[in-house]
């Protein structure tokens, strides 16, 4: 199978609220840090791929005003995916197994701000029988993480508010060394869990940031990537699976569709020192950690990782940047990223990345 | 040159309202319809198992699933989330608990809201019932909720044929979302000074062309435009089509020109009406200029200026 490899990562600093700029204006300035990082130019850029969402930006068609930043004249080779910029990388890697392109770059951001997220996101559930209750976003994680916290009270996993507070800290805490982060540094769990309940089980701790943010990599095969990046973070495999869309055909307390994207992605092959995980409510990495078998000597989201800044349609995107940075600067040698999309973990991408033995 | 300078933030409200028309399967009618008349239905698939709400290929095997099955409007409650603070849209204004129901008979559940007087009086494993909307009309919201219940439990799922009088064939799914729409820099700087009848475009600083609207960023060289140039407010027609489909809310008389318009100065042509010349008179190369609104926000249409046409040399790289 032909090496393919992230070469360069870039992302925006992760805000509440963007009003000042237009999302090509908050795209382009790091469309040029990661082409600058490789020193190309977009158009010695063979294939551009980006994931966004049409529901935040309230318009048809929202991507096409955004490819003004790239550069696409002379016409360029390009595509879209109108889901989270980890599924547009897919879509990138396989273009470039296939031989068709050498370099590729994936960008892909999402402003929440102008939007009621929680309403924004109601639209993407199915129509006909659970789309007209209005069910929000923080709410359906609740009852996931309820889910959660009774199959405790049946000593099947051990998760309870405490747990779901250790999460929170952990993550917030890794975040003071993030300078992009929405959210960082955290009161210890004793304080957390004096606060009032947002949708119960979960408060406000348990849930990620709203915002804006937007974030871009550049993908090169074999040689390309050796000459374009000092420590290449090659992808060893990647793999994306979905489960049924029906919430009450799902066990909640479990993701066998990342289990089953890790397997195929070579993940249980060989420890990883490293894992981004793509869980925007707490009790969600509680269900990634048991599924992709990552025990506690793996660091976890030392990004900080959804809980710290989770820009829709970015975030996946940005934990396989953070996992790939992590490879480029030597402070991983293999790592698990994980890339999620839709209510309860519906979707899943986990993706395996290693660097060259140093 | 002239630094583009840094504008206040133009925001404003933008409703995104929409009635969606969806067509149902046989399953997914039958189950709809049934809910009007106070019956809920499930389907059983090729292993057993009875699913509702019900649909029409097993999410596990993909078989093409039809058995239709009567299920209790009773039920086992699997998880639940208290709601505090209902939403625009939600099934009940006072705070509530989303909650997944396993109806007796039933191996899946279903989502919808427990009405009950607080958190303290929901548990996983309590049980409930439906209590029907008032009007019903085959929709998922007949169900209005459900509330505790502490009678006996449903039986098992029995057959049902799914013919009902008068089957519902589609949903109307009503959708509003609201936005505070935020056009950015570029787009900021040229309504503020459109709204002074002065129109601004953003010359690249690699190009150098001009770009009118702009919008922070040259689509050529993708590099943002800083620089404003003033161009206008005349300009010539480089082409045109003739509208003949009178648009809804738009009081203009059909048929009526619609332009590309190579503003001076500009290197790009935006698009506006044109208006003061019979419909069948407009041409390449017109010279046209802006008849402003009203309130003398945004030019309402272009209209010929009276000076002779542009040669076809000084706008073709403009088509
Ligand atoms: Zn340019």
């Amino acid at each position: 199978m032909r090496e393919v490899a992230i070469v360069a990562f870039g992302q925006s600093d992760h805000r509440r609220d963007t009003p000042e700029i237009s999302e090509v204006e908050m795209l382009m300035p790091v469309l040029h840090q990661v082409l600058d990082a490789v020193g190309l130019r977009a158009g010695e850029i063979d294939f551009t791929c980006s994931g966004s969402c049409d529901y935040l930006a309230g318009r048809a068609f929202s991507f096409t005003m955004a490819l003004d930043g790239v550069g696409a004249w002379p016409p360029i080779s390009e595509s879209h995916v109108e889901m989270d910029g980890a599924w547009a990388l897919y879509e990138a890697w396989t273009r470039l197994l296939t031989g068709e392109a050498e370099t590729a770059l994936v960008y892909s951001y999402g402003k929440s701000s102008p939007g009621d997220l929680r309403e924004v996101l109601t639209r993407q559930l199915d129509p006909y029988y659970v789309a007209p209750l209005w069910p929000d976003s923080v709410s359906l994680a609740a009852l996931q993480a309820q889910a959660l916290l009774d199959a405790e009270d049946t000593g099947d996993t051990v998760a309870d508010e405490r747990a779901l507070a250790g999460v929170a800290v952990r993550c917030r805490t890794a975040a003071e060394d993030n300078p992009h982060a929405q959210l960082a540094g955290s009161p210890p769990p004793e304080a957390l869990l004096d606060e009032p309940y947002l949708v119960r089980p979960l408060r406000r701790h348990d849930c990620p940031p709203v915002g804006d943010g937007a974030a871009a990599v550049v993908l090169a095969a074999g040689d390309t990537a050796r000459r374009l990046c000092r420590r290449p973070a090659w992808i060893r495999g990647m793999d994306h699976r979905m489960e049924a869309h029906g919430l009450g055909v799902r066990d909640l307390t479990r993701s066998p569709s990342s289990r089953l994207a890790a397997e195929r992605a070579g993940a249980f092959e060989t420890p990883v020192d490293l894992a981004e995980l793509h869980a925007p409510f707490t009790s969600q990495e509680l269900i990634l950690r048991r599924e992709l078998r990552l025990g506690e000597d793996v660091r976890v989201n030392p990004s900080g990782g959804a809980l710290a800044a989770n820009p829709m349609m970015a975030a996946g995107l940005i934990r396989l940047g953070e996992a790939a940075a992590a490879i480029h600067r030597g402070a991983a040698d293999r790592a698990l990223a994980h890339a999620t999309s839709g209510p309860c973990l519906q979707q899943n991408l986990v993706a395996v990345l290693e660097g060259d033995a140093s | 040159m002239t630094p583009a300078p840094s504008p206040e933030v133009l925001q404003a409200p933008l409703v995104v309202e929409f009635p969606f028309t969806r067509s149902l399967g046989p399953v997914q009618s039958a189950f709809l319809t049934g809910l009007r008349t106070r019956t809920v239905l499930g389907v059983r698939t090729t292993d057993g198992r009875v699913l509702v709400p019900p649909v029409e290929y097993d999410p596990v095997t993909a078989d093409e699933l039809a058995d239709l099955v009567e299920v209790a409007p009773t039920g086992t409650v699997t998880t639940w989330a208290w709601n505090p603070s209902p939403r625009r849209g939600q099934p009940l204004s006072a705070p509530f608990a989303w909650v997944l129901v396993r109806l007796d008979g039933a191996d899946t559940a279903l989502l919808h809201a427990l009405d009950a007087p607080g958190p303290d009086a929901v548990r996983t494993g309590m049980r409930v019932r439906v209590r029907w909307a008032a009007e019903r009309e085959g929709a998922i919201t007949d169900i209005a909720c459900f509330e505790p219940y502490d009678g006996a439990e449903g039986g098992e799922a029995v057959p049902h044929s799914g013919e009902f009088t008068d089957p519902v064939s589609g949903i109307v799914a009503p959708a509003r979302l609201d936005y505070s729409y935020a056009p950015g820099r570029a787009q900021s700087r040229y309504l503020k000074a459109l709204a002074g009848r002065t129109t601004y475009g953003e010359r690249c600083p690699s190009c150098r062309k001009v770009y009118v609207p702009p919008r922070g960023a040259c689509p050529t060289c993708g590099v943002a435009t800083a620089e404003q140039v003033e161009v206008g407010p005349r300009g010539t027609v480089t082409t045109f089509c003739i509208v003949n489909i009178k648009a809804r809310n738009l009081d203009i008389e059909v048929p009526y020109v619609y332009a590309h318009i190579a503003l001076d100065g500009a290197d790009l042509a935006l698009h506006a009406r044109i208006g003061g010349i019979p419909y069948d008179e407009v041409r390449m190369g017109l010279r046209v200029e802006p008849v402003w609104s009203e309130d003398g926000r945004y030019p309402d249409h272009y209209r010929p200026t009276g000076e002779p046409d542009a040669d076809y040399d000084t706008y073709k790289e403009l088509l």
